[in-house]
Formats: C-alpha cells, sequence, structure tokens
C-alpha cells in the first residue's frame, strides 16, 4: 500500500541547480519548463486583452492610436494561441502525464523532448523581439497582400517565430504518438487508455499533419516579403485566396489541437468527479479521431466572403456542421456519465462543468457560422469574436485550469488551498460570461471586430464586456498565487488524494523520476469505479 | 537506478526502453511519421506550384524551358544512383559487413555531394540568365510576372530540397563515424536504417520535382 510520507528521491529532488532542469530529459521537469514558459506568454497575451477592453470601455478611440490597437489585437492573438493555447496542455499535461498513464518510464524520445522546449523557447524568442521591435498589426493571421506588401511592422520576425514554434509542436505530437504505440506497458490495451491519452493522440495526428503546412505558407510570406516573389500579391498574378486556403487548412484544425486535449482532460475530471466509468467510452475515444479527421475537411468555411465559389462553399459548410456530431457525442457522454453519479463539487468538477456549459455555446454558435447565410451577415463581427472565445477561454482554458487542479498534487506533491480554489473557479466563471456574452449580441447587432472605436449605441455591452475582463483577470491571477503558495504550505496530498483510478494515481505523488518503482501490468479497464452501492460518504 | 536491468543490457539501450526490439520499433515510427510530416511540407508548395501551373501554363512552360535540363537528368541518375548505395550500405550493416558498409556510406556522400556540386552549377547559370527573383531577374515581357513566380517556385522548392540534402550529408558524416568506430552491429543498425529512410526521401522529393520543373510542357508551345 502507498505510504503516507513522501518519498525519499523523486523527480523533484532527483537533482538539483539550474543545469539539472535546463538539461533534463524526465518528461516531468520538461512539463514543468513549459509550464513557466506557457504562463510567461498567457500573461504577456493576457496583458495586450487588457489594453484591448480599457480602449473598448469609451466608444472613441482616446487610450490608444487605431495602429497601436491594430497591433495589440495582432500580438494578443499570436501570443494566446501560438505560444499558449495550441502547447499548452498537450506540453504541460500530456508531457507530465502520457508516460504515467500507459505505465512508461518516459516518452519515446526524451532528448527530442527538450529540444521541443528549446525550439519553443527559440520561437517565443524571435515573437518577443518583434513585440518589442514595434510590433506586428497583420491580424494574426497574417492575410495576404497586407502582411506581404503593406505592412510596415514586424512582420517577418513574428512570422519565423510563429515558424520556429510549429516544429516543437510537430515534434512533441510525433513523441506522443511514437510513445503512444509502442511503450504501453504490458496489458495496458488500446482500449485501456485512459480517454485523455485517446484525445491526446488524435491532437498529435493533426499537430503532425497539419503543422508543416502552415510552416510552409509562413515560409512563403516570409520570402515574399523580402524577396518580393508575387505568390499572394494580385498586382502581380498571384493569388491571395491559396494564402487563406494554405493557412486555414492549419489553422482550423488548430482549433481542435485546442480543444481536443482539453475535452480529454474533461473525461478524465468527469470520470473521477462522479465515481464512474465514462459513458461511451469507445464512442469518446472515436469522437477524438472523428474530430480530428472531419477538422481537415471544414476549412473553408473561413473563406465564405473571400471569393470561394457558392459550390465549394456548400460543401464546406455541410462538412462544418458534420463535426458536430462528435463534439455533441462527447457532451451527451459526459452528461450521461454524471446521471445518477456521486457528483463532486470540488474544484476540479467546477472547471468541468464550466468547460461542458461554455463549449455547448461555443460550439451551437459554430453552427450558426456554418450556415452560409448566417455567416456571411455576421462575418468579422464580435460575433465571430464571442464565438471562439467560448470554445478557447471557455473550453480549453477551463479544461486546462481543471486539469492543472485535478493533477497538480500528482505534479507538486501537495494540496492547494480547496476554498480559495473555489472561489476562483466561480470568479473566472462568471468573469468569462461577463466578458463574452455581452460580444455575442453586440457582434449580432453588427459591431465589427478590430477596430479601436464603435458606435456610442454599443458602448453599454462593451463596458459590461470590460467589466468581465477584469473579473476574468482577478481570476486568472489567484490560481497563479495560490498554486505557487502551496508548493511550500499546501498539506502533503498522497499519493491518491482523490480515490480515483487511473496508473498515475498508483505511484508516490510527486513520482519517481522513472515514474513506477516497477513496471506495472494492468490488468483492468479505464476507470474501474466500484459499483455505486453505497452512498460516498462526504 | 532500476532493478530490473538485470535483462541484456545492450550499451546503446536507453533507458525508457525495455528492450533494443522496441527501440527500434520505436525509432522506425518516428521516422515514418517525422516523413510525414515532410511530405505535408513539400505539399504546401506542390500545390502552389499546381494552382499556378493551371493558371499560367504558357509562362510555365516558357520559365521551364530555361531550366538546364541535361543537369537536371544527371542528377536525377546520381541520386537514384546513391538511393542504390545507401540501400547497400544497410544490408551491410545487417549482414555485419563493416569494410562494405564503410564504402558504401562513402559512395552515398560522394553522390551527394556530386548532386550538389551540380545543382550548384546550376544556380550560377540561372544567376548569369538573370533568372533570379527578387535579387537579379529579367525575362520576356509576355510572361515577365507569371514566369518570375515559376523561377520563385523553382528556387524555393529546390533550394529546401538541396537544404534536405545538405542535412542527409550531415547525417551520413555521423553514421560513416560510428560506422568506423564500431557502434553499428548486425544487433543494432538502426541509425543505419532511418538514415536510409530520410534519404531515399530526399530523393523521391526530387523525382517528383525533376519532372514538374524541368519536363512537363517543353514541347507544348516553346
Amino acid at each position: 500500500m502507498a505510504t503516507l510520507l513522501s518519498p525519499p528521491r523523486h523527480y523533484l529532488n532527483d537533482g538539483y541547480g539550474i543545469k539539472s532542469w535546463l538539461l533534463t530529459r524526465d518528461h516531468k521537469r520538461i512539463a514543468l519548463l513549459y509550464l513557466a514558459s506557457v504562463t510567461v506568454f498567457f500573461f504577456i497575451g493576457g496583458a495586450m486583452a487588457v489594453l484591448i477592453r480599457l480602449e473598448l470601455a469609451t466608444p472613441v478611440g482616446d487610450l490608444v492610436s487605431d495602429e497601436t490597437y491594430n497591433k495589440l489585437f495582432t500580438m494578443h492573438g499570436v501570443a494566446m494561441i501560438f505560444f499558449f493555447l495550441i502547447p499548452a496542455i498537450p506540453s504541460v499535461l500530456g508531457n507530465f502525464l502520457i508516460p504515467i498513464m500507459i505505465g512508461a518510464k518516459d516518452l519515446a524520445f526524451p532528448r527530442l523532448n527538450l529540444l521541443s522546449w528549446y525550439i519553443y523557447v527559440v520561437g517565443g524568442l524571435f515573437s518577443l523581439y518583434a513585440m518589442i521591435a514595434g510590433g506586428v498589426d497583420t491580424g494574426w493571421t497574417f492575410y495576404t497582400p497586407f502582411s506581404t506588401v503593406s505592412s510596415t511592422t514586424q512582420v517577418v520576425p513574428t512570422a519565423l517565430g510563429i515558424f520556429v514554434v510549429g516544429f516543437s509542436g510537430i515534434l512533441t505530437g510525433l513523441n506522443f504518438i511514437v510513445t503512444i504505440h509502442r511503450m504501453r506497458a504490458p496489458g495496458m490495451t488500446w482500449f485501456r487508455l485512459p480517454l485523455f491519452v485517446w484525445s491526446s493522440y488524435a491532437t498529435s495526428l493533426i499537430n503532425v499533419l497539419g503543422t508543416p503546412v502552415v510552416a510552409i505558407t509562413i515560409l512563403l510570406v516570409a520570402a515574399e516579403r523580402v524577396l518580393h516573389f508575387g505568390f499572394f500579391d494580385p498586382s502581380v498574378g498571384g493569388d491571395p485566396v491559396l494564402f487563406q486556403h494554405l493557412f486555414w487548412f492549419y489553422s482550423h484544425p488548430a482549433v481542435y489541437i485546442m480543444i481536443l486535449p482539453a475535452m480529454g482532460v474533461i473525461s478524465e475530471l468527469v470520470a473521477a468527479g462522479c465515481r464512474k466509468p465514462v459513458f461511451g467510452y469507445t464512442f469518446v475515444a472515436f469522437a477524438s479521431l472523428a474530430i480530428a479527421v472531419l477538422g481537415f475537411l471544414v476549412w473553408g468555411h473561413h473563406m465564405f466572403v473571400a471569393g470561394e465559389s457558392v459550390y465549394s462553399a456548400m460543401i464546406f459548410s455541410v462538412l462544418s456542421f458534420l463535426v458536430a456530431i462528435p463534439s455533441a457525442v462527447k457532451v451527451f457522454n459526459w452528461t450521461a456519465t454524471m446521471y445518477k453519479g456521486s457528483v463532486s463539487w470540488e474544484t476540479p468538477m467546477l472547471y468541468a462543468y464550466g468547460f461542458i456549459g461554455l463549449f455547448t455555446i461555443g460550439g451551437l454558435t459554430g453552427l450558426f457560422l456554418a450556415a452560409i447565410a448566417v455567416d456571411v451577415h455576421v462575418t468579422d463581427t464580435y460575433f465571430i469574436v464571442a464565438h471562439f472565445h467560448y470554445i478557447m477561454v471557455g473550453g480549453t482554458i477551463m479544461g486546462y485550469l481543471g486539469g492543472l487542479h485535478y493533477w497538480w498534487p500528482k505534479i507538486s506533491g501537495r494540496l492547494y488551498h480547496e476554498g480559495l480554489a473555489k472561489i476562483a473557479a466561480w470568479i473566472i466563471f462568471i468573469g468569462f460570461n461577463l466578458t463574452f456574452f455581452p460580444q455575442f449580441v453586440v457582434g449580432y447587432l453588427g459591431m465589427p471586430r478590430r477596430y479601436h472605436a464603435y458606435p456610442p449605441e454599443f458602448q453599454v455591452l462593451n463596458v459590461l464586456s470590460s467589466a468581465g475582463a477584469s473579473i476574468l483577470g482577478v481570476g486568472y491571477l489567484l490560481p497563479m498565487a495560490y498554486l505557487i503558495w502551496s508548493l511550500r504550505y499546501g498539506r502533503i496530498a498522497g499519493s491518491n488524494p482523490w480515490g480515483a483510478v487511473g496508473l498515475e494515481w498508483t505511484t508516490t505523488s510527486p513520482p519517481p523520476t522513472e515514474n513506477f518503482a516497477q513496471t506495472p501490468v494492468v490488468t483492468w479497464d479505464a476507470y474501474e469505479y466500484p459499483a455505486p452501492v453505497e452512498t460516498h460518504v462526504a | 537506478m532500476l532493478p530490473d536491468a538485470v535483462e541484456h543490457h545492450h550499451p546503446a539501450l536507453a533507458h525508457q526502453f525495455d528492450s533494443l526490439e522496441q527501440q527500434k520499433e520505436a525509432a522506425t515510427l518516428g521516422m515514418w511519421i517525422f516523413l510525414v510530416t515532410e511530405v505535408l511540407f513539400f505539399g504546401g508548395l506542390f500545390l502552389t506550384y499546381t494552382t499556378y501551373r493551371h493558371l499560367y501554363p504558357d509562362a510555365f512552360a516558357a520559365a521551364s524551358h530555361e531550366l538546364i535540363v541535361w543537369a537536371g537528368t544527371i542528377n536525377t541518375a546520381v541520386l537514384i544512383t546513391s538511393s542504390l548505395t545507401m540501400a547497400l550500405a544497410v544490408h551491410a550493416a545487417q549482414t555485419g559487413n563493416r569494410r562494405l558498409l564503410v564504402l558504401f556510406l562513402i559512395v552515398t556522400m560522394i553522390l551527394g555531394t556530386v548532386f550538389l556540386g551540380i545543382k550548384a552549377f546550376e544556380y550560377y547559370s540561372e544567376w548569369e540568365e538573370r533568372h533570379v527573383p527578387g535579387l537579379n531577374y529579367a525575362f520576356d515581357p509576355r510572361y515577365y510576372r507569371h514566369a518570375q513566380i515559376f523561377f520563385s517556385l523553382y528556387f524555393l522548392m529546390t533550394g529546401l530540397h538541396a537544404l534536405h540534402m545538405i542535412i542527409g550529408l550531415g547525417i551520413m558524416a555521423v553514421m560513416l563515424r560510428w560506422s568506423i568506430r564500431g557502434t553499428i552491429t548486425p544487433e543494432y543498425f538502426t541509425p543505419i536504417e532511418i538514415s536510409g529512410l530520410y534519404w531515399h526521401f530526399v530523393d523521391i522529393v526530387w523525382i517528383f520535382l525533376f519532372p514538374l520543373l524541368y519536363l512537363i510542357g517543353r514541347h507544348a508551345h516553346v
């Protein structure tokens, strides 16, 4: 049986000093390196968001100039999407958990894993340089020919940053796929894998297949900008819509790179929070793969107003509707899991409830946008902004924070302050909805995105949104504070504080460097909770 | 550290694996997945090429006509031969023939260098002919702009391919060193095998580049 005392050796005290971290090949330490770096970018992107919401508190553009505003929303998007949302869950939670969940000692390629982090840092430095050297104003989408001909800002360093960081994602995805195929412990069959592993696998497939395309696209943009090749410049025979095709071929699937890992986290949280196996395990597992596959077939719905032929628009519209099916399968199955479960109200579950509600709203408004007629009406309005923030902030960040809380005792060996954590979860939920729900309304009423000034009749809704953003900001700072506090003052967690099943809870907290004292032999299915006959003692 | 290291512990066996076989399977799968990412990477360029060739067939034919076909043909032969010697090197590693392994690796590297030399000669001639967009470019005014797209793609595609060749030569240099030092044995020749996969892949990219850039449309208009 697990001992109550911390083991004498674990991954955190196995070597001290800066070198033992910067040259580590331990997937758990690399996960913590990523945790630190994605947090930096989260707060950089967040600072831009604060300035954006401050500017939009009044209808006139008075706080920053229009040019500065363009740079703010561009760099907010670049920092958040490429340096936080895409890497966050795979690189932090995936890195830490996948080898432990499948009973392996490490990822298949530990050195490559460390290299991925260094590539992330180099890409991040390029982007930081671009921000400091004057910023970039093209929007995170880099639409041509504006980005290649007209813009006078730091397009090339930003583009190079994204090019470089893409390889970090590609190599991490490659590492995960090989690890899940080849490193599973004896008895850990595919259909015994935790659903987080399934969704990480699906995410990795997208990363490996999609990211190279955006890499070459960005290279084309940079080459064109420096040497004026004219690939995407209509004045010399280039086709700007070709850029959009190439860009969205990756960047739409990238949305699923962001949301799929969060869905995996939610499956784990719901099972542990309800003391029940996830309802329809195989359906949830295959829904992840279905989302990954369908995700590659819908990019054209970003170009309904970009001169796409009406027939391709119709086909892309129908295919986009299809994505709703596997997404709904997941939501229904989580709900069915809760039904008659011993439902917990601890912090991770609060985030899971938040995720399910907010993702549903984000997903359903996605159906509005897949309908061509509605999309033409709301294209480039705040309705779009609200929709994708419901998916990315309401979905991905909720999943990330829920997962971070759920596995924090495993990562750190300590318990955080449950009361504070619950308050933070509520503040985030309320702040989030106050920020982004008014944007659905104001967007439907016709307020365009990406302007620093707007007609005065939109002010009430914008003030609500800005007020919500300040609440949300407080909500995000709180976990930062109490999680760090718990590292020193938190109670010792023990190996399984939630009473959850799963290989990660069978090893000590924090786990030893080699994860398990002995390679586990798996003879049970995922989420084998005892049948809910007795009432759970509260 | 671990007590389960009692089994046969080969010096090349990394700590995270249980057996050399598992390690080899992982490395091979990893290389195949990497090559898939490479297909997608070059795929973006092939798509761009296809789009503009479809839009501007005349300009593409005229520009294609300016390339040095005999140099491209020789290079195709050189690369295919290097793939043969690479395959023979893998076989020599498998059968433990260190002398042949070293020989075939050296021949592969020489052929790769010959390819790059001929490519450099082509680039030099194209510079002389003023066919380098952005730096030194002039062309028949009828096709000036659209031929510029062709040449831009030509330099990007063959340039990226050449970069892959240079990286391949670096990998081969390491393989050569390991083969001479005796790290490569019939029990452990995975590095040679997956380096071979990479080399063949770079070769295959050229097999697509050559007809697309040098041959298609040559007899159509000009």
